[in-house]
């Protein structure tokens, strides 16, 4: 003798759940929490973007003299205004402490490491003469410098934001860097009140990034000027303030301004 | 009236006990503890079961080679470490604590019951924090302190006199115990004198015409009569440990291994005395006949962080480090990884014959952060993370940045990063823009004097602030100068026309100092001799657009720098 089962249809069952009190229907568990965001200080920017979301990796690329470090000193002043603790991973050594505190950063809550030119340690053992043969010699460049280094401010925990500065590495070399760091740090992110903002020429950290910031500059004023005055007057400054393009990861260019 | 209470800690074989504490693995097996110069060398202290195995007082370090024993050769300074823990375990209970010997201690317990339980529960804890000190103590708790002594000195574990009772629990004890002149212990001896209990049954008035008050004394002793106060000692607070290793050692691992049995005991030391430490100092003494000719690098500072100040080479071939801690710690595990990180860096250069390590004792960090304060860094991780960093990078490039009252071109200097403690300011949601500018100034940014002075205006909302990118050192540039302005830059990866340009702004300053040799952890580009020169901001046109930098002439040779980049 066979049996008949009769399945309610989706909408049916749908109708059904949605009845009870608690129950959120599957289709509408894809509208995911809106990230903590930290403003960046620059209006325009921050009614685009957001901010900058903390657990999450952001890249701030462009040219030299697009505004990627005055972007970045501006963050800065914002965290260190909310007495969180940054840190600033400077592969080129290229911070200027001058015009951060002119940006209104408080030094004395940002961790500066400056990487070397080469930084060599041995060790390991001491200097023995039966064992200088086994003295470890290693040697790591800028980027490896900073790999490292954020490595372990991200794995130490408690700052509010950790930046890798690598704007002055040339982007044949920062798109060495593996795509397994760059997921790495993402991890590493993840579910903290950590935010990791990378400076950079090109963005290299593709689909890791939580967010990507293009900056670019619109053509500057070349007329002739006289000693006695400033070459880039107020509104050529004005001309080539820095344009930023937001793009949000895997979704292409979201605007312009 | 609280009745009198002392208790009495006694170590036995208190010499091989010191050695046994800077070395566990001896424990359980048979030590004899060597004394002397060679080629005299003998055995001066042993525990049972050394004696069990045959060794015997006054035997050459030869004879006892030749029975199945641990020999180590003694060690004063293992031995005050001992003593000194030994009386930090009594300062744990009671802060009236009787230096006695070496070997024995004696606290007041009396009043005690309501804070630390009935005497027995307490004598069984200072046995037991004996114990995590290193020490196997035998305890005891009379109602005067020589009782008390004697019975620490005659029975093992832990005895209870109630009082009254001393001389029914004392009687079974040897004579010995009341460690007499060798001269009466044999006349008593003679008299058929074996324990106490015999000694105070022998009448006062004959014992006094044959051994004299001597006598007398040692008869009240016998029968746990003496009443004397306590003499309490205040020693001072010094927390050092030191352990004498017998074959050099060379390898970082294994200093690791004495390091950590160190730093465990000096840990357990401050726990006990509810302290806690913000300065670790390790002195190691280098096998003189292998230290290196080439000359060790004299850190004076890595003045910032927490580390090293100094690192002296004294004709006793001694080498010091001291590790300061932004904040009173104990972590032995953290204080070991913060040393082994240290010594990566800086290695000896020389076997290690001796390690002494000292903690500064200091106040624990009271309470915690507030509730809703900005997260921050634990501060043990942090001191960590920073050892870290600086394995990774010099010790010089990292800390935190203070501009320099001057103004000298990139003048600052890295201090130690030590963020003070947030205050709890109400931040807003979306937090002002702190810096902007009104109006485009003369130079991009103010810096120098100017940036400390414009430090918490706010002006109009306009424009942000425009960053430098400084190139540490400037780069070296030719300049083409036409009608006293740049209009051509060539260097390394910079070239190109000048596309407008701006300036000059003349400057010059410190012609009053001669050539000083800057600090350690100060900018040396920005700091010693006078400057003088010329900037001019440029913007170059290129293949990848206009970018805008500053570039400078010096005044006194005439030669052209890049000095960074606007961005």
């Amino acid at each position: 003798m066979s049996t008949l089962h009769v399945f309610p249809s989706p909408a049916a069952s749908r109708r059904a759940l949605t009845g009870i009190e608690g129950v959120v229907p599957a289709s509408r568990l894809g509208a995911r929490p809106q990230p903590r965001t930290i403003p960046t200080g620059i209006p325009q920017v921050d009614e685009i973007t957001g901010g900058v979301p903390r657990g999450g990796l952001t890249e701030i690329f462009g040219q030299a003299s697009s505004g990627r470090t005055s972007l970045l000193l501006a963050l800065l002043a914002q965290m260190t205004a909310r007495e969180e603790l940054c840190a600033l991973v400077d592969a080129s050594d290229a911070f200027d402490p001058h015009s951060a505190a002119a940006a209104g950063v408080d030094l004395e809550r940002v961790l500066w490491v400056r990487c070397e030119k080469v930084s060599r340690f041995k060790c390991h053992v001491s200097r023995h003469p039966r064992e200088t043969r086994n003295v470890k010699r290693e040697t790591f460049s800028r980027v490896e410098q900073a790999l490292r280094a954020a490595d372990l401010l991200l794995q130490a925990g408690g700052f509010g934001l950790v930046v890798m500065d690598l704007g002055d590495i040339p982007p044949a070399i920062a798109r060495r860097v593996p795509l397994a760091s760059w997921f790495r740090f993402r991890r590493a992110v993840e579910n903290t009140a950590t935010a990791l903002v990378v400076v950079e020429q090109a963005a290299s950290a593709k689909s890791c990034a939580s967010l990507v910031l293009k900056t670019q500059h619109s053509a500057i004023s070349s007329q002739p000027h006289s000693n006695q005055q400033s070459a880039f007057s107020s509104q050529q400054k004005r001309e080539s303030s820095p344009h930023i393009r937001v793009c949000c990861a895997g979704c292409g260019w979201k605007s312009r301004f | 009236m609280l009745t009198a209470m002392n208790a009495a800690i006694y170590v036995p074989d208190f010499l091989v006990a010191a050695v046994v504490r800077v070395e566990p693995s001896l424990q359980g097996k048979a030590v004899a503890v060597l004394e002397g110069k060679p080629p005299v060398v003998m055995v001066a202290a042993m525990n049972e079961a050394a004696a069990e195995a045959g060794i015997e007082m006054g035997m050459t370090k030869l004879q006892a080679a030749a029975y199945p024993v641990e020999l180590r050769q003694r060690s004063p300074a293992q031995e005050a470490s001992a003593h000194a823990a030994l009386i930090d375990c009594a300062q744990a209970f009671s802060p009236r604590v009787e230096d006695t010997t070496a070997d024995t201690v004696v606290l007041d317990i009396a009043g005690l019951e309501r804070l630390l339980g009935p005497p027995p529960k307490l004598a069984q804890d200072l046995a037991r924090r004996a114990s995590e000190l290193g020490l196997e103590a035998n305890v005891a708790v009379a109602a005067n302190p020589d009782a008390a002594i004697h019975a620490a000195r005659g029975f093992a574990g832990v005895t209870i006199i109630p009082p009254g009772k001393q001389a029914e629990r004392l009687g079974s004890l040897p004579v010995d115990v009341l460690q007499a002149a060798p001269e009466i212990l044999e006349t008593l001896d003679r008299w058929g004198v074996r324990n106490l209990r015999a000694l105070a049954a022998l009448p006062e008035v004959a014992i006094v015409e044959r051994l004299g008050q001597e006598g007398l004394r040692l008869q009240k002793l016998a029968r746990g009569a003496v009443e004397r106060p306590l003499v309490p000692a205040e020693p001072p607070l010094e927390f050092e440990e030191t352990l004498e290793l017998e074959h050099a050692v060379a390898l970082l691992e294994p200093l690791a291994f004495v390091l950590g049995r160190l730093l465990e005991q000096l840990c357990a030391r401050l726990g006990a005395r509810a302290l806690a430490t913000n300065e670790l100092r390790l002195r190691l003494v280098l096998d003189a006949t292998q230290i290196e000719d080439s000359p060790r690098d004299r850190v004076i500072g890595r003045s910032g962080h927490r580390v090293i100040d100094s690192l002296a080479r004294s004709p006793d071939d001694l080498m010091t480090r001291f590790i300061r801690l932004p904040l009173p710690m104990l972590d032995s595990r953290l204080f070991l990884k913060l040393l082994q990180l240290e010594l990566r860096a800086h290695p000896p250069g020389a076997p290690v014959v001796k390690v002494t390590l000292a903690a500064e004792p200091v106040k624990p960090r009271p309470g915690q952060g507030g509730l809703f304060l900005p997260a921050t860094p634990a501060p043990d991780r942090l001191e960590l993370t920073l050892a870290r960093l600086a394995g990774i990078v010099s010790e010089q490039k990292i800390g935190a940045a203070e501009v320099l009252d001057t103004h000298r071109p990139d003048a600052f200097q890295m201090k130690r990063f030590s963020p003070s403690v947030p205050q709890g300011l109400k931040a807003p949601e979306v937090a002002p823009p702190s810096r902007w500018l009104s109006v485009w100034p003369s130079r991009p940014h103010a810096r120098g004097r100017d940036a400390l002075a414009t430090a918490g205006q706010r002006p109009a909302l306009h424009f942000p602030i425009m960053a430098l990118r400084r190139f540490r050192p400037p780069l070296a540039a030719t300049v083409e100068v036409r009608n006293g302005e740049p209009v051509r830059i060539i260097t390394g990866e910079i070239r190109g026309e000048v596309a407008s340009v701006s300036g000059p702004w003349r400057s010059s300053g410190d012609w009053w100092r001669g050539e000083e040799k800057p600090l350690p952890r100060i900018n040396a580009d920005s700091h010693g001799s006078s400057w003088a020169r010329d900037e001019w901001d440029v913007a170059l046109s290129s293949n990848k657009g206009v970018v805008l930098y500053r570039i400078y002439c010096k005044l006194d040779s005439g030669q052209w720098f890049v000095e960074g980049s606007y961005d």
